[in-house]
């Protein structure tokens, strides 16, 4: 048997980063994801695997070192919280137009402005919708247990260097600072890889690697644009990740993400011994967004309840996928407060029994 | 089994490692385990506590608003989570410190004097121990092995010579504890 341990979500976080082989950390402390870089530094890592761990003077460093490590073709990753990733934006457009993989973590707390420390959910739009400017997709993974932080750091890598774009982890401070049973994956060795789009040094009769996101000619700025929703287009075909439950038999269809699709679980579980006959979605990726079984779904149930912990954003995303063939409502609590099972079973009932 | 347990008291009582404990007792029991502390602006004000579910089933939601069992280590937390104990569940408090007794009727009302016990132990440190012991001696949904694996597991090597008299102390809770309302 393998070796179970009792991990805090970040702390499992930062385990799965020395593990999957990354070659540099480079954050700034916030609450609720200080743990990840508390970890990072006790584990003393230049011994360990030799990886970089480095406090930055503020987010916009950290992201700008990150951006200089990816240029490298070297496995970077950094980690915040809602304010801090807000300050990264503008980093991980350029990071995104310059084509380079990396692996950004937000264990989102409520917003706006620092708001609270709690757990939210109200960065969703900002991840799966671009965040920064320009048109362009981040790879969107939303773990609901502390095992799915660790095998989405590992998978996090994997895609960020399959599609050369960043990918974020959009995780929330109940899994960051909750503790559970977790089984890590076997270290990963750092890779001394060079590819042909890095910039490790020029060498005679070889071409200048260039790394930019800058293209004065609009031709020229066309084609990257192109090039990049093609990209997207392969990401939308090939990397859906959704977890569905006792949908079969479902008249109703409730849909929630991450730390608040275990809760609307219990919900569902709930409504089930009420007599209801409800399933379950829950979007494990949350662009490319499951809109395919969503859209399937549509033709055979009454209806569809996204619960979110925020004012409602994913909810337009069910809605775009299900297009107007049955309703879809939204419930939810924000500003830091978690919904009960029991409130989501009377919004459910209240919207769609008429209670 | 499944029981949902919060555990609250002041910071320095040892109330998130009470949960972990438990939390690694029941991982070394081949049980489902999810622990979650208070970590916003209630752990300024001094006090702080953490949900710990222990089960047999996977474990849907975290975070839940009321409980099997509460353990009160101080009067705030009593305030606080008395009402939330499920009817028919189960209330522990130490009575160091209390200015009130429990109110409730529908609901199991345990005390334990594990302030002044881990005194006569000369070491306050093993409070939390002490009243795990009491909680388990009421709530046996571990075994005491397994508890001790799970402290192994929590404490830094360097204090591992202090495992038998944490040993010492939960068998110290299990004779201590006494039943103020028991319900039938």
């Amino acid at each position: 048997m393998k070796e179970l341990r009792l991990m805090k979500g970040n702390e499992a976080l930062a385990e799965a980063a020395i593990r999957a082989g990354a070659d540099a950390y480079f954050g700034y402390p916030i609450t609720p994801q200080s743990e990840v870089i508390e970890y990072l530094m006790a584990q003393n890592t230049e011994e360990r695997t030799g990886m970089v761990v480095l406090q930055a003077e503020s987010e916009v460093a950290a992201i700008n070192m990150v951006y200089g490590a990816a240029g490298c073709g070297k496995k970077a990753i950094t980690t915040s919280s809602s304010p801090g990733i807000s300050l990264k934006q503008e980093g991980l457009s350029y990071i995104a137009g310059a084509e380079l993989p990396c692996v950004v973590a937000n264990i989102v707390r409520g917003g706006p402005g620092l708001g609270t420390i709690q757990p939210s959910q109200s960065d969703y739009l900002q991840a799966v919708k671009g965040g920064g400017h320009g048109d362009y997709k981040l790879i969107v993974l939303a773990p609901a247990t502390v095992q799915e932080t660790v095998d989405y750091v590992k998978l996090a890598f994997d895609l960020a260097f399959k599609y050369r774009n960043p990918v974020m982890i959009l995780s929330d401070g109940i899994i960051g600072q909750m503790m559970e049973k977790v089984e890590l994956f076997e270290q990963i060795p750092r890779s001394d890889k060079v590819y042909d789009w890095a910039t490790t040094g020029k060498e005679p009769g070889k071409d200048h690697v260039i790394i930019t996101s800058l293209q004065l000619q609009p031709e020229n700025q066309e084609k990257v644009n192109l090039r990049l929703q093609a990209k997207y287009k392969e990401v939308e075909k090939n990397e859906v990740l959704y977890e569905s439950y006792n949908i079969d038999d479902a008249e109703y269809v409730f849909v929630a993400f991450g730390s608040c699709g275990r809760i609307t679980q219990k919900a569902m579980e709930l409504a089930r011994k009420k007599g209801y006959k409800v399933g379950q979605i829950r979007p494990q990726t949350l662009y490319p967004f499951p809109v395919e079984i969503l859209s399937k779904l549509a033709d055979k149930v009454k209806g569809f309840l996204t619960v979110e912990m925020n004012a409602g954003q994913m909810v337009e995303d069910v809605r775009l996928a299900v297009n107007g063939k049955k309703p879809v409502e939204y419930y939810g609590r924000f500003g830091g407060m978690i919904p009960s099972p029991e409130e989501i079973l009377d919004a459910f009932e209240q919207k769609f029994i008429g209670g | 089994m499944n029981e949902e347990l919060i555990i609250a008291g002041f910071g320095g009582q040892g109330v998130l490692s009470m949960g972990q404990i438990l939390c690694y007792g029941g991982v070394m029991q081949n049980k489902e385990v999810s622990w979650f502390p208070s970590y916003g602006p209630e752990m300024r004000g001094g006090t702080a506590n953490c949900t710990a579910i222990i089960s047999d089933e996977k474990i849907s939601s975290p975070i839940i608003n009321t409980f099997d069992t509460a353990i009160v280590l101080n009067q705030p937390s009593m305030d606080k989570f008395e009402d939330a104990v499920k009817p028919g569940g189960m209330l522990i408090y130490e009575v160091n410190g209390m200015t009130r007794k429990p109110k409730r009727d529908d609901i199991n009302i345990c005390k334990i004097a594990a302030y002044d016990e881990s005194i006569k132990m000369k070491n306050t440190k093993i409070f939390n121990m002490i009243v795990i012991g009491g909680f388990l001696k009421v709530k046996p949904i571990l075994d005491i092995e397994n508890v001790i694996k799970g402290l192994e597991k929590v404490l830094p090597e360097r204090y591992h010579h202090l495992i038998p008299l944490n040993e010492e102390a939960i068998h110290k809770g299990i004779e201590i504890i006494s039943y103020e309302n028991k319900l039938n």
